[in-house]
């Protein structure tokens, strides 16, 4: 694909968590997996001015009516993020790593931090709002160079993250506050990003970066990307939520192939009718399907929804048009009036189906006026005092369709697709948080700009000189697992390359296998490689230590050790007894594959206990004396 | 209008720049774009704000290798006015504004807070108002609850009185938190004969965060003002941290009791009179002064110069001088326990009673009865003269002397009269409902 020719722009918005205490209260920054111990009710409320700019009626009465329940827990949430008390001061040590990466980055760092509230309302925040700080700005130093250009840096911002959402319907939502207020790095690019490729090579290097700071969490949803994309002739979409950033080029392409067939359908539209003779609107049709045999309207009947039919006239084959691989116009529009409540729709496209036979179709077709298999229409069940709202929706996106692509945002789907979230916001409605004094920060920016910075390289290399190659190195770094890789070679004298391959290759192994390799703390890891630099058990023991210790955090790894090792005398009598107990099919054998056997069944039982050349020699005497006898 | 002072106004007004403006300030190899923003007066004189088109408001500070560029100039600010509006109809309710921040929001262009510049705005904001009742709106002062005296409350009083003489159903009175149940308790005492509800309500979170409980509070003061029949004066808040009712808490009995939660405000030593939802009332007890025909009468008289003090260990003698000679009547001590301060101390009280200040002894527990009679200290206290304060808490204890010394000096009629129970301030017995806070759930 020709993605200059197309135009592709995009720009890369990163938000990485940090491992420090919260932003605005000293609460730890974990998420809890056990039962929340308490739950708040609470209400939203924000003046129509303030609302979106489609309908802000509709949505103020919607917010009126919607319920936000909160759960909490009293050892690791306080009054701060349930909103019951004003923010404590910004945590220095955020301020401080967010401060850091900026100058890594070269940016303009302000010289006053003046925290801001960015309004929310869809309960995601229990104040109505998100607070956040602009720490830096991009100038003609802050790029990130890539193969296909430099890429620009425009903004470095330190905010709260968002509560976690548990479910969420139009009449409520439940969210847990175990999320809320860990402080997250926003780090924004302009829109110098031209090829899908250059987009996920500028995320990993920002996140290299961010990592070579020690001072962020990892694992899933620690660290999210949200892009910006357009190619020419199409519309801005924003698409959020993109955890894996192996999945960047693929999100972009399939965006791009997703606006090209809009532009497509847009051009088919306009060759079938003038935008001017589209109209459409909605009927009752519920006495058509009142006796059908299909389960899905039944269902649907029976719960006291009712069935509507919006006619579509031009868009027969439009409907089922696929945009991204397994998604369809018609999946945009279900997608659409999916975030009011409704559960999808069925179209004219896909029927005969669905339980939905072809007298049913004609029926409709007659009562709207639509030319049999000629035209289009859509059905929804809904309730009645829904479908004005609903139709008014559809009809937009459908008329839409005829002028191109509207500007949405979208989430991120793991198979690269992405779905409908809702339009694009305006201007994001910010104000000052008059909680939070600005903070002067000249002199805190001066002292950590003396300190040397250690970039990803810096760290890599360090890595490097201890004799492992550039790709386990780069793993190490990649996982965080630097610190401890240098604190295990400094402080047991353990050969550095056991003590990598340990890291990166066997604790994953051990992890894919289902072990709780969270219970293996950096002290363990300390103990079991002393363990094996003093000579009280040999490398090949080391998974067995990890096992045991991740099974029963509370060993005593030394006298564990031990306690495995056996002396040449006891190896002597496990010979003899392998021996024995084999001793029919082993004097059948000659010497060496005698040796292959006995070897085999004797390191099963001592691997790791005893140096492998000692039990080497042994079996080789043992036998030999058999032998010769 | 330039906010700014010292360095950062020299530099601006040397440009003619004034807020608001649209300025570029380059500085090293950073350039900021935007409006500037007034800069609070606390804050020095060396930097300046801008608010960048992103939305961020960012400070920058200046000095001779900083360039500023003015690029257009802004509009200037609107002049907030006083929210006043006659009701419709005669059936009406009023709503009384004291302070800022209870019908003020935020322009998003400029980042600042301003008032209201009409009642629509707030009946926008929560429309159920209009639905309980028609309103009128009254503006009786614009100040800070802790900035609040004496004489503010009288005003406050006169306002309502004449406000429900002249036909109004209710009024009720939005008030800062900090000082509300002064506030709550001096009505009490002075809206005589009180023939229809009196609300004092506030916001623990500002009117302008979607958050605030400012809409369920005063949902619910309408009701209470518009629909009950409690011819008491009232405060009405958040009952618990979620957002389905309010507590009525008589004025005398409420009590702040938490710096920043929305339910802070507990009935101390009583029940409160009912609970709220943003649709009905829910009565907890019958024991209140329901509505009746009449006019209010208004007694004002209250004495200012009366103090409240807590005892501590190694409070001296000396401090209760120095009231007597500032001239006080009267002083109250929330002492400890059951109402008891150090025996060193005594002397001195009776010393005061002899010169005529009334000394009161209430407790530093809040909650619980105060009795002298049962430790020899607190008999002493008694023969001393002290007077105690019974189950009011302090600030109660505080208001009610006020208003008892402003009717008389006599030390024997002092004591009758706070000994009495005017207005629910006094109760006989306690129940053992009232305690721990939070201890009984309020069933909806």
């Amino acid at each position: 694909m020709n993605y200059e020719g197309l135009g592709l722009t995009v720009g890369i918005e990163i938000h990485q968590r940090l491992n420090t205490r919260k932003l605005f209260c000293r609460c730890p920054s974990i998420l809890r997996r056990d039962k929340p111990q308490y739950t708040v009710k609470r209400r939203l409320r924000v003046s129509m001015s303030e609302l979106g700019e489609i309908d802000p009626a509709a949505e103020f009465e919607n917010l009126r009516n919607r319920i936000f329940v909160y759960q909490g827990y009293y050892d690791t949430t306080c009054e701060v993020e349930i909103d019951e008390s004003p923010p404590l001061d910004m945590n220095t040590e955020a301020l401080r790593v967010a401060i850091q990466v900026a100058l890594m980055l070269n940016m303009s760092v302000v010289d006053e931090i003046h925290t801001m509230r960015k309004v929310v309302i869809d309960g995601s925040n229990t104040t109505g709002f998100q607070r956040t700080a602009l720490v830096a700005v991009g100038n003609e130093n802050s790029v990130i160079k890539t193969k296909w250009g430099d890429v620009r840096i425009s903004t470095l911002c330190l905010e709260e993250e968002s509560a976690y959402i548990v479910e969420s319907t139009p009449g409520m939502a439940v969210y847990k506050i175990d999320r809320l207020g860990i402080p997250l790095i926003e780090i924004a690019t302009a829109p110098d990003i031209h090829h899908p490729e250059q987009c996920r090579d500028v995320a990993f290097k920002l996140g290299r970066l961010l990592r070579a700071t020690g001072k962020v969490q990892r694992g899933i949803g620690t660290i999210r990307q949200d892009i910006n994309i357009s190619i020419k002739g199409g519309a801005r979409q924003e698409i959020k939520g993109v955890q894996e950033l192996s999945l960047l080029p693929l999100i972009i392409k399939r965006e791009i192939e997703r606006q090209l067939n809009l532009l497509k359908i847009r051009d088919e539209l306009n060759r079938r009718l003038n935008v001017g003779e589209f109209d459409t609107y909605y009927t009752d049709v519920t006495d058509i399907f009142k006796d059908s045999k299909s389960k899905i309207v039944s269902r649907s009947l029976k719960r006291g929804l009712k069935a509507y039919c919006i006619p579509t006239p031009g868009f027969k084959g439009i409907l089922s048009w696929e945009l991204q691989p397994g998604r369809r116009f018609g999946t945009e529009i279900a997608d659409i009036v999916r975030t009011v409540g409704v559960k999808g729709i069925i179209h004219s496209d896909e029927l005969p189906g669905y339980g939905i036979s072809n007298d049913d179709v004609r029926l409709v077709e007659e009562r709207v006026g639509v030319p049999r298999d000629e035209g289009a229409f859509i059905l929804i069940f809904m309730k009645e005092e829904k479908a004005d709202s609903v139709f008014k929706l559809v009809r937009e996106r459908l008329e839409y369709a005829f002028k191109g692509i509207p500007s949405e945002t979208r989430q991120a789907l793991p198979d690269g697709n992405t779905k409908y979230m809702r339009p694009i916001p305006g201007a994001a409605r910010m104000y000052p948080e008059t909680d939070i004094p600005p903070i002067s920060i000249e002199s805190l920016v001066e002292e950590i700009s003396n300190v040397k910075f250690e970039y990803p390289e810096d760290i890599i290399g360090k890595i490097i000189e201890f004799g492992l190659n550039r790709e386990l190195a780069e793993q190490i770094f990649d996982n965080g697992q630097h610190h401890i890789f240098f604190k295990i070679v400094k402080e047991t004298g353990a050969k550095p390359t056991l003590v990598g391959s340990t890291l990166v290759q066997t604790m994953k192994y051990l992890s894919r296998e289902g072990l709780n390799v969270e219970n293996i703390s950096d002290k363990h890891l300390v103990e079991i490689f002393k363990a094996v630099s003093e000579g009280i058990i040999g490398k090949e023991a080391v998974p067995n230590l990890l096992v045991t210790v991740a099974e029963n955090p509370k060993v005593n790894i030394r006298r564990y050790a031990e306690q495995l090792k056996i002396t040449e005398g006891e190896l002597e009598n496990i010979i003899r007894r392998i021996i024995r107990e084999n001793y029919e099919k082993i004097s059948q054998m000659e010497f060496k594959k005698a040796f292959n056997t006995l070897m085999g069944l004797v390191m099963k039982e001592v691997r790791g206990r005893i140096d492998g050349k000692v039990v080497h020699d042994y079996v080789h005497s043992t036998l030999k004396e058999l032998y010769t006898s | 209008m330039l906010s700014y002072k010292g360095y950062a106004k020299s530099r601006l007004e040397a440009l003619g720049i004034k807020d608001y403006d649209r300025v570029k300030v380059v500085k090293d190899n950073a350039v900021f774009e935007g409006l500037l923003v007034p800069r609070p007066k606390l804050l020095d004189d060396k930097h300046v704000i801008l608010k960048l088109d992103n939305g961020y408001n960012v400070g920058i500070k200046i000095d001779n290798k900083t360039t500023i560029e003015v690029l257009s100039r802004g509009k200037p600010p609107i002049k907030p006015r006083k929210l006043e509006k006659k009701a419709t109809s005669e059936e009406r309710i009023s709503i009384v504004f004291t302070g800022g921040t209870i019908a003020s929001k935020v322009d998003y262009e400029t980042g600042a807070v301003r008032p209201y510049e009409s009642p629509e705005e707030l009946e926008s904001l929560i429309p159920e108002l209009k639905e309980i009742s028609d309103i009128e709106y009254y503006t009786a002062m614009s100040i800070f609850s802790e900035d609040m005296t004496p004489a503010d409350w009288i005003k406050i009083a006169e306002i309502a009185a004449k406000l429900i003489n002249s036909g109004s159903k209710g009024v009720i009175i939005g008030h800062g938190t900090d000082t509300m149940h002064y506030t709550a308790a001096a009505l009490s005492f002075m809206l005589r004969n009180q023939t229809a509800p009196v609300v004092l309500v506030g916001a623990q979170r500002s009117i302008d965060r979607g958050s605030s409980d400012a809409v369920l509070n005063l949902i619910a003061s309408a009701i209470v003002a518009a629909k009950s029949d409690i011819a008491e004066t009232v405060v009405v808040m958040h009952a618990t941290p979620e957002d389905e009712y309010c507590h009525v808490i008589r004025g005398v009995r409420a009590r702040k009791m938490h710096t920043s939660r929305r339910d802070a405000f507990l009935s101390v030593n009583d029940k409160p009179i009912a609970i709220v939802t943003k649709k009905k009332i829910k009565y907890l007890t019958n024991d209140y002064n329901k509505r009746r025909d009449g006019k209010i009468s208004l007694d004002t008289r209250l004495e200012p110069k009366v103090g409240l003090i807590y005892s501590w260990p190694s409070i001296e003698p000396k401090v209760i001088d120095a009231y007597i000679n500032m001239g006080y009547k009267g002083l109250v001590i929330a002492g400890t326990g059951l109402g008891h301060i150090p025996n060193r101390i005594i002397p001195k009280v009776e010393e005061a009673v002899s010169s005529g200040v009334a000394i009161v002894i209430a407790s530093q527990c809040i909650f619980g009865r105060v009795n002298m009679k049962v430790y020899s200290t607190g008999r002493r206290l008694l023969a001393a003269g002290a007077i105690p304060a019974y189950d009011m808490h302090p600030e109660t204890a505080l208001v009610k002397l006020m208003y008892v010394l402003g009717h008389t000096t006599d030390l024997d009629e002092i004591r009758r009269l706070m000994a009495q129970n005017m207005v629910g301030e006094i109760r006989e017995c306690t129940s053992m409902e009232v305690y721990p806070p939070g201890g009984v759930r309020d069933e909806l």
